[in-house]
């Protein structure tokens, strides 16, 4: 049994890595657009941690404890630029090789399935948002936002960001029909960017919000990596990588049917 | 030693619906090893529906399959690594050179990469694009795309190739060199499986084929067997100037009797005989003169006319 179980994941494995493989082939000569990427990013981190930070001095979080605003955004911010590499990847560029470009067209007359390329996208997501993910965590310390080791943590907590994401993005990319739909993601992303508690804490909120705002999966990653980033752990961030995890499986899942069932036919 | 007579796919009443529209309605054959098999048909016959089930892409509704012996449903991944395949738009990908198309659809079959390199120049070499390899797959013709299509059908050495419609589409030109290259596979002795609408191109490539029509098999045989069968030896096409489909149906009728059988066409008058020269004699005979004569062999595509008194080619539009 457990020979079969490894000879399974063995083939999984190099099945998906051969996708993986594809991306890299085909991306190798256009890394100029992951690097851009990762300075816009960047580029947040400064506009609003120095600039806006400057302004605000420290803020005093809801259990009480007072921090440098520009220690509060980053992580924040960090988590932004988790989910901001992953989803360009899985929901348009997958858009594009589904639907556009027939990719997975000519792919699925070989060994692999649609399990098979969900799986390998995932992990090309994931390696193109940790080079975003890598780059600003080195700026952050760079420039002292991390105040112990811990906050290196924060490095493997954006990897649930990263697979909620792409698991979202994935089914994302099955689901849209158009370019156009695609102004419908990023109003969301944008909302939940400025209003998944990136900026101040949801407890300032409307009691109304708050509950469109524990929806947000942004949301959790933020708690998350923010957590992490301040030393200030809780057993809440079980519920929010437990949230994350579902996103991320459910969201595979759904899209691997959903690619089987279109080039199934 | 592989065995002649081996079976590699055979089909009982296969059958593919979608939804209310029944694509494929109960089909029967069987592909040996080392035979050219051929799928003959108008377009929306149900060619391609039944190369995407062998091709473990498309799921049967009815019906069984069995593709080297084993079930399409529970062993799909397995039977796709023994086959190549040549879809009819190609799905090359767009975003990799020639080169990497080759090297990066070997990995999909585990192909490790030292292999796939060396395999991908030699297959350049059998398509003619060796002089391509950096280029860009949308810097090709369509000719030379569908040329690395079968390129990239032939990386795993497959035990059967299937084509779908391998010249549609081509100018004369690369249609020739498709051919070329495809009797070259023949004589290495790989198994093809092809469809097509063109006669021509199933009475040159194929040892064996059907005719389909609507979802059914009409006939099957060799190709000589289906003509000796279906039609005369010979076919004379008659032509009277502009006259047309409701004129030449009348002028049908005045040519009882001067062939086996007479069949009006939309633009012409064919007529079924065994001796091209009686059926001369007797429209001489009977004082009928047509603005065009021309006797030729039967073909094909007569075949096909005759079991379904519609032309191939004419149902493309």
């Amino acid at each position: 049994m457990s020979v079969i179980a490894y000879g399974a994941a063995r083939a999984g494995l190099r099945n998906s890595g051969a996708l993986l493989n594809r991306n890299w082939v085909a991306m190798r000569r256009a890394w100029i657009l992951i690097l851009s990427g990762a300075v816009e990013s960047l580029l947040f981190l400064f506009a609003f941690g120095f600039g806006v930070g400057a302004l605000v001095g420290d803020i005093t979080l809801p259990n009480g404890t007072t921090v440098s605003y520009t220690a509060y955004v980053a992580p924040a911010i960090l988590a932004n630029a988790a989910m901001m590499g992953v989803l360009a990847e899985t929901s348009i560029n997958v858009f594009a090789k589904f639907k556009w470009m027939k990719v997975y067209d000519g792919i699925l007359n070989t060994p692999l399935r649609p399990w098979d390329v969900a799986l390998g996208e995932v992990w090309w997501a994931l390696i193109r948002g940790f080079t975003y993910i890598g780059a600003f965590v080195v700026v952050m310390g760079l420039f002292g936002l991390l105040d112990s080791w811990w906050a290196l943590l924060a490095i493997p907590a954006c990897v649930f960001i990263a697979l909620a994401f792409a698991g979202i993005g994935l089914t994302l990319a099955t689901l849209f029909r158009d370019w156009t739909d695609f102004d419908w993601m990023n109003a969301v992303v944008f909302a939940m960017f400025l209003f998944g508690g990136t900026f101040t804490p949801v407890e300032a909120y409307p009691a109304f919000a708050q509950p469109i705002v524990y929806v947000m999966p942004l949301y959790h990653g933020i708690e998350l990596v923010r957590g992490i980033s301040l030393g200030q752990l809780g057993p809440m961030m079980l519920v929010h990588i437990a949230y994350l995890l579902a996103l991320a499986v459910g969201g595979m899942w759904i899209a691997q049917r959903r690619l089987a069932r279109a080039l199934y036919k | 030693m592989p065995d002649d007579n081996e079976i590699l796919v055979s089909a009982a009443d296969l059958r593919k619906s979608y939804g209310e529209h029944e694509a494929v309605r109960g089909v029967d054959f069987e592909i040996r090893r080392g035979e050219a098999f051929g799928f003959l048909g108008a377009n929306g016959a149900g060619k391609s529906t039944t190369m995407r089930m062998i091709g473990c892409v498309s799921q049967p509704t009815g019906g069984t399959l069995e593709v080297f012996g084993r079930d399409p449903h529970t062993e799909g991944a397995a039977i796709r690594a023994r086959l190549g395949v040549v879809p009819q738009d190609n799905t090359l990908d767009d975003m990799l050179t020639v080169f990497e198309n080759l090297v990066v659809y070997a990995g999909y079959f585990g192909i490790r990469k030292k292999a796939a390199r060396a395999k991908a120049e030699e297959l350049l070499d059998f398509v003619q694009l060796s002089a391509r390899a950096k280029d860009q797959v949308s810097d090709l013709s369509g000719g030379m795309q569908r040329r690395l299509a079968i390129a990239r059908s032939l990386i795993n050495d497959p035990e059967l190739v299937i084509l779908d419609e391998p010249t549609t589409g081509l100018d004369p030109q690369a249609r020739h060199l498709v051919w070329e290259r495809l009797f070259q596979l023949k004589h290495r002795g790989v198994s093809i499986l092809l469809t097509t609408h063109y006669m021509d191109e199933a009475e040159q490539l194929c040892d064996r084929l059907v005719v389909m029509d609507e979802g059914r098999i009409i006939a099957s045989g060799s190709p000589r067997e289906l003509i000796d069968t279906h039609v005369t030896k010979e076919v004379v096409e008659l032509r009277f100037g502009t006259a047309h489909t409701a004129e030449l149906a009348a002028l049908a009728h005045t040519l009882d009797g001067v062939g086996a059988q007479i069949e009006p066409l939309p633009d012409k008058i064919l007529v079924y005989t065994d001796d091209a020269d009686d059926t001369n004699a007797a429209l001489e005979a009977r004082d009928i003169h047509p603005s065009s004569v021309l006797a030729r062999r039967a073909t094909l595509e007569d075949v096909f006319l005759r079991l379904t008194g519609r032309a191939l080619v004419e149902d493309e539009a």
